[in-house]
C-alpha cells in the first residue's frame, strides 16, 4: 500500500474582493509516495509546496480531485492519529512552555499522564531542547519555536510525518540535527515527506523527489536520474599563480580574477579537474576550493517551465 | 468528549494566563468594595441598592469576559496559524469548535463563582452589621437563596452570548465580532418589544418582519429576573424553566451554525 496518493490534485484561490479571479496554485498534482521512503517535495517560493501539504492535512480544500493517506481519504481523524505534520513557520501559545504545549498534545491522542510527560521529555531531547523546556515558547528564538514544531509532529509516533521546510530558521548544526533525526526516522521505517527550495537537503536525504514550479510537477525521481540536476563542470579557485599561468593552463575556461592573485575559473566538464589542479600546483599555485557546479533548481525551474500560468494582476 | 474536554482545559489555561481576566476580576473585587463604601454612605439602609449594583455588575462584567474571550477563541488560532498544529492531531473541526466553547464556559463559571462569593462576603458582612429593625425593613434578607436564581439565570444568558461571539468569531475579525455581538446584546434586551409590535404597529408585512426578527434574534430579556430578586418578589419556577430551556435550545443552534461554517472554511 502506498503512504501517499495523490490524483490530479488541484487548488485554485480566489483572489480579488471585487473582481475575484481564480489563481491556481496546484495544477493537477499526481504522486505516488512508498510506504519507507523519504521524499522531498522541491521547488522555489510560490511553487505549492504548502499548499500541497496543507491539502494532505485537510487544512484547505482541494478544489478537485483527491488525496489518500495510508489508504484513506486525506483529513480523516484516523489517519490523523497516525501521521505527524510540521506547519511551515511553526506558531505556538505564547503561555506554554515547550513541556506543557507536548503534553497537552499528547493527551489529545489520548495519552496523558507520566505517559506523556516521558514522550514530551524524549521528544524535546530529541530535537535539542532539553534544557529550555520549561520557558515559555513566547521566549524562543526562531530556530527553537523550529525545534518544537519537529517535535510536536512526532509525539505520537507517526508512522507517516509531513514536514513544511524541517530546514528553514536553523542554523547549520541545527541542520545537521534535523538531516540525522530524518535518518532515524527513515531507519525507523517512518515515511517521511518534507519540502524545501534546497536542492543539497533533498539529495542527502531522498530517495526521491517531486519538483514543483508554478504549481506544475515539472520533475519526479530520484535526484541523480533528474539529468538537469547533473554535474556540469567544476569550480576551481586557486591562489599564488600569475594571470599569464591561469591563461596558459585553463585554455578556454571562463577565468574570473577574485583578488590581485587569485582566480576562479569555470572549468568545462570534458577536462579533468585533477589534470589541472596538478598542473596548477606544479606551478607552484595553491589550491583554495573545487566545487561541482550543477544546475541550481532554480535554473531548472527557468528551463522546465515553459510556459507559466500567469498570475493575474493583483 | 474526553477531547473535548482537554481543548477546553487548554482555553481555560490560557484565559487563566492572560492578564485581562485577573485585571476583571480585581475590577469585579473593586466594584464589590464601592458597593461596600455606598452601603457605609447610606448607613446600611438600602441593602437594595448593593444587590442591584452587585448583580448588575456580575451580568455586565460577565458580558466583557464573554465577548471579548469569546472573539478571539477561534480568531486567534487562525490567525496566528496555532491552529494547524491541533486540527492535524485526531481533533474533528467539530470538536475544535465545542471544546473552545467548552472552555470559555469553564472560564466564565469560575469568574462568576468568584464574583458571587464577593458579593455573598459583602452581603453577610451587611447582614451582620445591621440591627433587627433594619433587617426587617429589607424587602428580602440579605442572603436571599433567591439572588442565586437570578444569578444562574445571568449566567444562562452568558452562555448565550458567548456562543453568539463564538458563532462570529468563526467567520470575522474580532473587532467585527465584537461589535456585532454587543449590538446583539443590546438588540436581545429589546427583542420582547417586538413580540408585542403588532400592539403598536397595523401594518401586516411590518408585523411579520418583528415576529420573524424576534425569532430569529435572542430574547434576553427572559433571563433578567433581577429586579424581581431584588424587590423580593417572587420568581415563578416556570418561567425559569422556561428561559433556562429558550437558552439552551438557542446555544445549540449557534454551536450547530458555527461548526458548519467552521468545517467548510479553508485555514489559509
Ligand atoms: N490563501 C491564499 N490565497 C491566494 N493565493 C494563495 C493563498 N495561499 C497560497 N497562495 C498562492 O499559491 C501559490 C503557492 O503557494 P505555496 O505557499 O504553496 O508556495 P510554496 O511552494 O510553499 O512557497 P515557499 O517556498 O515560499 O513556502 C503562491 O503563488 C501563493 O501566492
Ligand atoms: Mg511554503
Amino acid at each position: 500500500m502506498s503512504a501517499i496518493r495523490l490524483e490530479e490534485l488541484t487548488k485554485r484561490y480566489t483572489e480579488g474582493f471585487w473582481r475575484p479571479r481564480p489563481y491556481t496554485a496546484l495544477d493537477r498534482l499526481s504522486l505516488t509516495v512508498e510506504s519507507g521512503e523519504v521524499f522531498g517535495c522541491l521547488g522555489p517560493n510560490g511553487a505549492g509546496k504548502t499548499t500541497t501539504l496543507k491539502l494532505l492535512m485537510a487544512l484547505v480544500r482541494p478544489t478537485s480531485g483527491q488525496a489518500e493517506i495510508l489508504g484513506l481519504p486525506a483529513g480523516s481523524v484516523e489517519v490523523r492519529r497516525r501521521v505527524g505534520y510540521l506547519p511551515e513557520n511553526p506558531s505556538f501559545y505564547d503561555h506554554l512552555s515547550a513541556e506543557e504545549l507536548l503534553i497537552y498534545f499528547a493527551g489529545l491522542f489520548g495519552c496523558t499522564g507520566a505517559e506523556a510527560r516521558r514522550r514530551a521529555a524524549a521528544r524535546l531531547d530529541e530535537v535539542g531542547l532539553g534544557a529550555e523546556r520549561r520557558m515559555p515558547i513566547r521566549k524562543y528564538s526562531k530556530g527553537m519555536v523550529q525545534r518544537v514544531g519537529i517535535a510536536q509532529a512526532l509525539i505520537n509516533d507517526p508512522e507517516l510525518v509531513f514536514l513544511d521546510e524541517p530546514m528553514s530558521g536553523l542554523d547549520p548544526i541545527g541542520r545537521r540535527d534535523v538531516r540525522a533525526l530524518i535518518m532515524r526516522l527513515r531507519d525507523r521505517g517512518c515515511t517521511v515527506f518534507f519540502s524545501s527550495h534546497v536542492l543539497a537537503d533533498a539529495e542527502a536525504l531522498c530517495n526521491r523527489v517531486a519538483v514543483l514550479a508554478k504549481g506544475r510537477l515539472v520533475a519526479e525521481g530520484r535526484v541523480s536520474d533528474l539529468l538537469a540536476f547533473r554535474v556540469h563542470g567544476w569550480e576551481l579557485v586557486v591562489s599564488r599563480v600569475s594571470r599569464e599561468v591561469v591563461d596558459q593552463l585553463a585554455v578556454g575556461a571562463r577565468i574570473t580574477p577574485i583578488g590581485p592573485d587569485r582566480f576562479a575559473i569555470d572549468v568545462p566538464l570534458a577536462v579533468a579537474p585533477e589534470r589541472l589542479l596538478q598542473d596548477f600546483v606544479a606551478q607552484g599555485a595553491s589550491l583554495v576550493s573545487l566545487n561541482p557546479m550543477r544546475d541550481t533548481l532554480e535554473d531548472f525551474f527557468v528551463e522546465s517551465v515553459a510556459a507559466p500560468p500567469a498570475r493575474p494582476e493583483a | 468528549m474526553r477531547l473535548v474536554g482537554r481543548l477546553a482545559v487548554g482555553v481555560f489555561k490560557e484565559s487563566v494566563r492572560d492578564r485581562v481576566l485577573y485585571g476583571l476580576v480585581i475590577f469585579a473585587a473593586v466594584l464589590m468594595a464601592a458597593t461596600y463604601l455606598l452601603g457605609q454612605l447610606t448607613a446600611g439602609q438600602d441593602i437594595k441598592i448593593i444587590k442591584d449594583l452587585g448583580l448588575a455588575s456580575i451580568s455586565t462584567l460577565g458580558l466583557f469576559m464573554a465577548v471579548f474571550v469569546g472573539i478571539g477563541l477561534v480568531w486567534r488560532e487562525v490567525e496566528r496559524r496555532s491552529i494547524y498544529n491541533l486540527l492535524s492531531k485526531p481533533v474533528t473541526r467539530e470538536q475544535f469548535i465545542l471544546g473552545k466553547y467548552a472552555g470559555l464556559v469553564l472560564t466564565l463559571a469560575v469568574n462568576v463563582a468568584a464574583m458571587t462569593a464577593a458579593f455573598y462576603l459583602v452581603l453577610a458582612y451587611m447582614n451582620w452589621n445591621a440591627d433587627d429593625i433594619m433587617r426587617r425593613s429589607w424587602p428580602a434578607p440579605a442572603l436571599d437563596p433567591a439572588l442565586m436564581i437570578a444569578i444562574g439565570l445571568i449566567g444562562v444568558e452568558l452562555l448565550v452570548v458567548t456562543a453568539v461571539a463564538l458563532f462570529f468569531s468563526t467567520f470575522s475579525s474580532p473587532f467585527l465580532s465584537a461589535v456585532l455581538t454587543l449590538a446583539l446584546w443590546v438588540v436581545g434586551h429589546f427583542n420582547d418589544d417586538l413580540k408585542h409590535f403588532d400592539a403598536v404597529v397595523d401594518s401586516r408585512p411590518a408585523v411579520w418582519v418583528a415576529r420573524a426578527l424576534y425569532y430569529l434574534l435572542p430574547d434576553l430579556s427572559a433571563f433578567d429576573v433581577k429586579s424581581q430578586v431584588v424587590h423580593g418578589l417572587p420568581v415563578p419556577a416556570a418561567a425559569v424553566a422556561l428561559a433556562v430551556g429558550y437558552g439552551a435550545v438557542y446555544i445549540a443552534f449557534l454551536l450547530v451554525a458555527a461548526m458548519l461554517i467552521f468545517q467548510r472554511k479553508d485555514l489559509q
